[in-house]
């Protein structure tokens, strides 16, 4: 069965299709060119003198030591926080896909999470680790652990990393549930005749096709880590100590900000697009082969 | 809603704004950061003001945090809608001044409203900060601070200290003793850490933080923040930072709950903590001046301001200009200025306010509120001590904190941690000085 539908007026598509076009025209292109733009100037704060000075804020970018610490760190917190939340969610996942009693219930407790702001998240987390505020710190403490995130830089990644996967979990868990269910039941069935435990069937029957899942969460949750971490890095660290927890997206704030610095700042969002573009292509183009459809 | 109804609600509408006796007044636009407390004094003085005469009003908005208001101020400029009055913290001094076309200085404004301003009459220590070299005051300092050493007296006996220590030597081992006596986390510990360690120990020891007076005389300045003294002092800390006879309470105020918990005991950080404290601490507490080392020649100096002050923004009409400066005057009468100090201790500004509330006996029942003035009025003031005004401040401060936690992490020793500081803060120092339009 196929079905082709074709306009016949020649305006009609463009026309239904303006309204999408403009806002995107307006609250994307539009804003991502004068970011292009101011990348190339070099201005006070307040825009009283501006001077073209052509690739220069990115010559100094490329040339801070800070700068490519900032690259590494944001890539090791993304995969950190991609994996551990992908592989929690996962787990919660297949133990809510089983008939339980009052499973909604317990489904709709682990949704939650998500409609908790970023900030607020941040907060809860700090409540509960902040070395003279936390509970669980004066536990760690007591346990002989010198829990201090303000200033030991991989403490306060650990409690960054925690407090940012624990709210993605929640939309993982969402989405892999939903694959989970659209799994044939017929071929779990066939795998458990022909004698495959359920460890061997999770891993050749329901992994592999999961795997679309997999590849989307990934993707989206790389963007997250990149782009939405700011409110609950920003509420728990603010990017310290020494700069432990500075990710990309907070460098820009800091130095565009909190610095009036905002050629700088604009180079860097520029590149930090093209890194995610690019981060995107390389996932839709390869790692997509690898994936069961 | 019909294009009809529509076209009859907007004639309504713009109807109903002409007759609003609104345009009769001119608006004038405060920004502010005040919360709390501190935000009902802001509000209350915008009454007053307002009942005080018809012709103007001033409405105060609060803009968030101390660098959320002046983001939104610059952000209000770039699109030509800035208020007429923008409170901004000391560390954004160099900014704002730098922004010659954007600011109109308090003086020019004052002497062209044809409002008395006597400079003569505010305490030098604080207008200093916010004047130019040649005393012409720049921005009008609204709520200022100084750092003090706030001590819980209750633990000091506890741990059998008789007397309120006055030199850093005697902190050190009277933060040992309450390390013994129980204080096991916390002997002592300090809020803004660029503030007190660098800053105000820098002044308060008549050293240099950077040169040409600490950048008050131009924008190619240089730190100099590395000194035997200021590296002394790091060692010190990151000494006791080993047993926890000091800790670190990050770079902001946010640590400063630890005093009134009691959990540290000897804390320093702004005088304008006096509230908090006076709220919520459960024990015998004062204050004491900041404290110093005895073998630097000329310690204690005086000690600097912190806080903020109110910038006057440019490209605004005549008229508006002379309700700003009449709102200055009116901030700067003696009565107003002691009830403002008394019920948000922020210090006052003018010499009249400060012998009047002396006068009435108020550091009699409160002396916690005189420490900072006596700091502040300690000595005649040197280069290394009337203040600093440094571009990008609020970076420099952050490296600065970066530098510090790197050190007491043990990542680095003192040294390299300020060399490192200061040679990454002489960056920053260029890079403003290009921009700054001059």
């Amino acid at each position: 069965m196929h079905k082709n539908v074709v306009f016949q007026h020649r305006w009609l598509p463009y026309l239904l299709i303006a309204p999408q076009l403009l806002i995107v025209l307006a609250f994307f292109y539009w804003p991502a060119l004068q970011a292009v733009w101011q990348s190339f100037l070099l201005q006070d704060a307040f825009g009283l003198s501006t001077t073209f000075v052509g690739f220069e804020n990115y010559v100094e970018l490329i040339r801070q030591p800070e700068y490519f610490g900032a690259v590494i760190r944001t890539f090791v917190f993304s995969a950190l926080i991609a994996g551990s939340s992908l592989s929690f969610a996962l787990l919660l996942a297949v133990m809510a896909d089983k008939p339980l009693s009052g499973s909604t219930v317990y489904r709709t407790l682990l949704i939650w999470p998500y409609a908790v702001a970023p900030a607020v998240a941040g907060v809860l987390w700090i409540f509960m680790l902040h070395p003279s505020l936390g509970m669980v710190a004066r536990g760690l403490r007591a346990l002989g652990l010198d829990w201090n995130p303000l200033l030991n830089g991989n403490h306060a990644m650990i409690l960054v990393v925690l407090a940012a996967a624990w709210k993605q979990i929640s939309y993982n868990f969402l989405f892999f549930l939903a694959g989970l269910q659209s799994i044939p039941k017929s071929v779990l069935e066939a795998a458990a005749i022909d004698g495959a435990g359920p460890m061997r069937r999770f891993w050749t029957v329901t992994f592999p096709l999961l795997t679309p899942t997999i590849f989307f969460l990934i993707v989206v949750n790389i963007v997250y880590a990149f782009f939405d971490t700011f409110g609950i890095i920003d509420a728990m660290t603010g990017g310290g100590p020494a700069k432990a927890t500075e990710t990309l997206v907070y460098k820009v704030y800091l130095d565009g900000l909190l610095g009036g610095n905002l050629g700088s700042s604009a180079a860097q969002s520029v590149l930090l697009m093209m890194m995610v573009i690019v981060l995107t292509a390389i996932q839709f183009r390869y790692v997509e082969r690898k994936v069961t459809y | 809603m019909t294009l009809r109804t529509f076209g009859l609600a907007t004639l309504l509408s713009t109807t109903l704004a002409l007759a609003s006796p609104a345009y009769a007044v001119t608006e004038i636009q405060w920004w502010h950061a005040m919360t709390g407390a501190n935000n009902d004094v802001i509000v209350k003085l915008a009454e007053e003001f307002n009942a005080s005469q018809s012709d103007y009003k001033v409405v105060a908005s609060y803009k968030g945090s101390y660098a959320d208001t002046m983001n939104a101020g610059i952000a209000a400029f770039r699109a030509n809608n800035a208020p007429h009055i923008l409170q901004v913290f000391e560390v954004g001094t160099a900014t704002m001044m730098a922004a010659t076309g954007a600011v109109k200085p308090v003086y020019k404004l004052m002497a062209e409203a044809g409002e008395t301003f006597d400079p003569q009459a505010y305490l030098p220590a604080i207008t200093g900060y916010y004047s130019t070299t040649k005393g012409e005051m720049l921005s009008f300092p609204f709520n200022s601070s100084s750092m003090v050493m706030w001590v819980n007296k209750d633990a000091l006996k506890k741990a059998n200290i008789t007397e309120i220590p006055k030199t850093w030597p005697q902190v050190f081992e009277d933060a040992k003793k309450l390390k013994a006596a129980g204080y096991e986390t916390c002997g002592f510990s300090t809020a803004w850490v660029s503030w007190a360690h660098i800053e105000q120990l820098s002044a308060w020891h008549n050293v240099p933080l950077a040169t040409k007076s600490n950048g008050l005389d131009g924008f190619d300045t240089e730190l100099k923040f590395n000194g035997p003294v200021q590296v002394k002092h790091l060692e010190k800390l990151i000494e006791l930072k080993k047993d926890n006879s000091y800790d670190y309470s990050g770079r902001t105020n946010t640590g400063e709950g630890r005093f009134t918990s009691g959990e540290c005991p000897i804390f320093l950080t702004s005088s304008a903590f006096f509230g908090q404290v006076r709220a919520n601490a459960k024990f015998d507490f004062t204050n004491a001046p900041m404290p110093y080392y005895p073998d630097v020649e000329g310690a204690p100096q005086n000690s600097i301001i912190g806080g903020a002050s109110l910038w006057v923004m440019a490209g605004k009409k005549p008229d508006e200009y002379k309700g700003v400066a009449k709102f200055l005057a009116f901030l700067s009468d003696t009565d107003r200025q002691v009830e403002i100090h008394k019920k948000s201790g922020y210090l006052p500004i003018t010499k009249a306010a400060y012998a009047k509330a002396k006068a009435q006996g108020f550091y009699n029942d409160f002396p916690y509120l005189e420490t900072p003035l006596l700091e502040l009025t300690n000595k005649p003031p040197t280069d290394n001590s009337r203040g600093l005004r440094l571009g990008n401040m609020v970076q420099l401060r952050e490296l600065i904190a970066e530098e510090f936690e790197l050190a007491l992490n043990g990542k680095k020793s003192a040294k390299d941690a300020l060399d490192s500081a200061v040679q990454r803060g002489n960056q920053i120092l260029r890079q403003f000085e290009r921009t700054a339009s001059r």
